[in-house]
């Protein structure tokens, strides 16, 4: 049986000083803490429509990186989006997004939070209820995958939501959990 | 380099979220009630919950399972509720103007808990007495369990309910608060 979603309390506790973390690193303080506050009340909308409480670090670390990239677009609305958060000369996440189109939702999480988010494999293992060799391995198996495919459409990666109202992520995303 | 998260900045997300109407239920520990800590919560239609001695992980669990897995402390949202606990404690409020929520119980819970509600400060009733006027005064066995799952204690005011021959009985938070309530009360001395 899938892991039942924890009441917002359980869940926000556990994940709320790594997005202010990631926030810091992406934004100025001032910004950090408007983003922090738009991340969780972002997840708190969508929150009734998870049905299961897999992979939410990677879920509520998606948010704030789109709330990241809305700011930044905000800010420099001239710019074009690529030379956006690119971090260390990683691909920042939206640009993975693309291109993990035709990736399980297990590869598609392990490629972004590899090489969107620079989290280590154990990280990326513990985020995603695995282990840092099978993270790795996922991670790998992603990468090929996307070698052998060109990009498709802009559909990224997140849990499996009930309706995609909202702009929620592709129903199809299901069959390959497990 | 990164500061970590400020206390402010997380109570200022619980507030937002509450007045954004986009919590199930909205709770918080009262630390140090003279009856011991005490975990209240509240949802669109009133109280919901007061708990003795709580287990927050459990508590949210239950919580969680019953009105909304949206369940997140926040203080404001209980404000009413802790001023009218104060006053009671303090002896200063025989009434309270807080309306529990009871949607989630079985229909023959709520009817009992709208007996007991009519049960004033200060006074005590049977459990024989409370299941005649609940439809069935051979259920005294039956309103002893819905006083025990009274999900609002001291706002219904299960304490105030006794054995035929005026023994306390029973209480889900043990005897001792009951008798502390209704000395407070001063319905017994």
């Amino acid at each position: 049986m899938a892991t039942p979603v924890p009441p917002f309390e359980t869940f926000y506790e556990a994940h709320r000083a790594e997005v202010f973390r990631l926030l810091g690193r992406r934004l100025g303080r001032q910004q950090a803490e408007d983003a922090f506050q738009e991340t969780f009340l972002r997840a708190l909308r969508a929150y009734p429509r998870l049905e299961h409480g897999e992979h939410l670090r990677a879920w509520v670390l998606t948010i704030a990186s789109r709330i990241v990239l809305d700011d930044v677009r905000k800010r420099r609305p001239h710019d074009e989006l690529p030379d956006l958060p690119v971090e260390d000369g990683l691909p920042a996440y939206e640009e993975l997004a693309p291109l993990t189109e035709g990736l399980s939702p297990n590869q598609r999480a392990a490629v972004v939070l590899r090489y969107g988010y620079d989290l280590g494999y154990d990280e990326i293992g513990d985020a995603l209820g695995s282990t840092g060799a099978a993270a790795r391995q996922a991670a790998s198996a992603g990468v090929r995958r996307m070698r052998s495919h060109a990009g498709a459409g802009p559909e990224s990666f997140a849990p499996r939501f009930r309706s995609t109202e909202d702009g929620g992520p592709a129903p199809d995303d299901t069959k390959e959990q497990r | 380099m990164s500061e970590p998260l400020s206390p402010v900045l997380d109570e200022r997300f619980r507030t937002a979220a509450a007045a954004e109407g986009l919590l199930d239920v909205a709770y918080d520990v009262l630390p140090d009630t003279p009856i011991g800590a005490l975990l209240v919560g509240v949802t669109d239609h009133g109280l919901c919950r007061i708990s003795f001695d709580p287990d927050p992980e459990r508590e949210l669990e239950e919580l969680a399972q019953l009105f909304g897995s949206r369940v997140l402390r926040s203080s404001r949202p209980l404000d009413r509720v802790r001023l009218e606990l104060d006053e009671y404690f303090a002896g200063r409020r025989r009434r309270f103007e807080v309306e529990p929520d009871v949607r989630t119980l079985p229909a023959y819970n709520r009817r009992v808990l709208a007996e007991l509600a009519r049960v004033e400060y200060g006074h005590t009733t049977t459990y024989g007495t409370l299941a005649a006027q609940s439809g069935n005064p051979r259920a005294a066995r039956a309103v002893g369990t819905v006083m025990h799952r009274n999900p609002v204690p001291i706002v219904l005011p299960c304490h105030r309910v006794v054995g035929a021959n005026g023994k306390l009985t029973g209480y889900a938070g043990g005897l001792d608060r009951k008798e502390q309530l209704l000395r407070l009360e001063g319905a017994i001395l």
